[in-house]
């Protein structure tokens, strides 16, 4: 079927507790004929790749706004490439500095959204994007 | 990387590779023909689990029990999978499953399996692959498989065809003793949890409860006076998922209730569960020969009738089920 949803795992690694704009984007999603998988707030990475590999999810979005991105988002997409999932695409949203963006895509990012970044931006992107599961 | 041929694919699911069964999953729901090849080798090894289906309304803690439940069965050495199952919006197609917020803390545990699913326009409380996608998880080796619901209303019923043992979640001071003897969700519980019973009214709620349902397969009724379909008799419990207050009595009832069960075939449920399957998949079927190849034309043609009022629907479905018969054109 070829115009199935695309589906989306919304996932907070780290221990900040601003899930606004996490839920914003998992509803703003939804309304976009995204299906949205919500998992909610402090997942270590490796909760994050476990909810990846189970839902069988076509994309993985990390909200983080504590700073920690460094550290946590090369380890989600290491522990993915473990496991073996490299046909999901990584994409990024929260407070992430120009300087680390390039590290961030190094690390296997597709791409990051910072404040501002339309609904419809990153509807558009994941759509032009992901590789649907057959 | 996992293998792209459904038979290599469902070999690897049995061996344990999670990947693999994730991936027959999405085949599933999307309805595949790779889906079919994959059932196909899995089906027959499928029908060892307990299949319990989780029903309730919105909020009354359906999640949280799972949750619950995963941890007490895990505790006993079992392995748990899950079919979650959230609305698909009736506009834009999308879903919000948002039930693993409440099942966290078993990454790592390759003994438990979590699958969120969209009900994708199905109304029942299930989606359409829900039943499918339990066997996938029942032949994986997954012995207690549950099977979430939507948050449900009165009359979505269809997991107790699903399941072998329903239980049915209520919260405290939903409704008084008139709610409890209204026709639909109660009469297909096997289980009926009362949940939040740390909540104000939760006992009060279960004896209510207790006092309509227990008992109701025999009022005004001699035994052996007739064989008209009784209503069930389901245990009445009260937990608190939150803390796990009541869950191990639950575990129990879901254990008693399994063994009052015949097994295998015997069991009306898993027949009636079968012939569902096969009706549906058929069902399909049909429909796909109509639409499909040279009988499309012909087909159009006598809905095109309907629609005009020259033919009746019940004479058209006639005409169309002749034109399969012939093998006509």
């Amino acid at each position: 079927m070829p115009d199935r949803p695309l589906k989306v795992l919304i996932a907070k690694p780290g221990l900040d507790g601003h899930d606004r704009g996490a839920k914003v984007l998992a509803r703003g999603l939804r309304d976009e004929g995204f299906e949205v998988v919500y998992t909610g707030l402090r997942q270590t990475p490796e909760m994050v790749v476990t909810a990846a590999l189970q839902e069988d999810v076509d994309v993985v979005g990390l909200s983080i706004l504590s700073g920690a991105h460094m550290t946590l988002v090369p380890k989600v997409c290491r522990l993915l490439r473990e496991q073996g999932i490299d046909d999901v695409l990584v994409v990024v949203g929260g407070i992430i500095p120009d300087d680390d963006v390039a590290a961030l895509k190094e690390a296997g990012v597709a791409a990051t959204f910072g404040p501002g970044t339309t609904i419809g931006e990153v509807a558009e992107f994941l759509r032009s994007n992901a590789k649907p599961r057959g | 990387m996992i293998p792209a041929d459904p038979d290599a694919l469902a070999q690897a699911a049995l061996g344990g590779d999670r990947r693999a069964l994730a991936r027959i999953l999405t085949a599933v729901e999307n309805r595949t023909p790779a889906a079919e090849a994959a059932l196909r080798i899995l089906y027959p090894k499928a029908g060892r689990a307990h299949l319990v289906g989780i029903t309730g309304p919105p909020g009354s803690g359906k999640s949280t029990l799972v949750s619950a439940i995963i941890a007490n069965a895990r505790e006993a050495g079992r392995a748990v999978g899950v079919v979650a199952v959230a609305p698909s919006s009736p506009i834009t197609g999308g879903a919000l499953l948002g039930d693993r917020v409440r099942m966290q803390s078993y990454a790592g545990d390759s003994s438990v399996f979590i699958r969120s699913m969209a009900a994708r326009g199905h109304a029942g409380g299930l989606a359409p692959t829900s039943t499918a996608a339990a066997a996938v998880l029942d032949a994986c080796g997954f012995d207690l498989v549950l099977l979430e619901t939507v948050g449900t209303g009165q009359s979505e019923v269809e997991v107790a065809a699903a399941a072998d043992t329903t239980v049915v979640l209520e919260a405290p001071e939903m409704g008084d003793e008139v709610q409890a003897i209204k026709a639909g969700l109660l009469e297909v519980a096997d289980i009926v949890v009362v949940n939040k019973g740390d909540r104000p009214g939760a006992q009060r709620t279960a004896s209510q409860l207790r006092a309509m349902l227990v008992g109701s397969g025999r009022v005004g009724r001699r035994e052996g006076s007739n064989d008209r379909p009784r209503p069930k008799e389901p245990e009445v419990l009260v937990t608190t998922a939150t803390t796990g207050d009541g869950v191990p009595e639950l575990m129990a009832a879901l254990a008693r209730h399994r063994q009052g069960r015949p097994s295998g075939a015997d069991d009306p449920t898993r027949r009636a569960r079968a012939a569902a399957q096969v009706w549906a998949i058929l069902g399909d079927r049909v429909r796909a020969e109509l639409e499909g190849g040279s009988r499309v034309a012909t087909t159009e043609a006598v809905i095109r009738e309907v629609a005009e009022h020259r033919l009746d629907p019940f004479g058209a479905a006639d005409r169309l089920l002749a034109t399969l018969r012939t093998g006509g054109q």
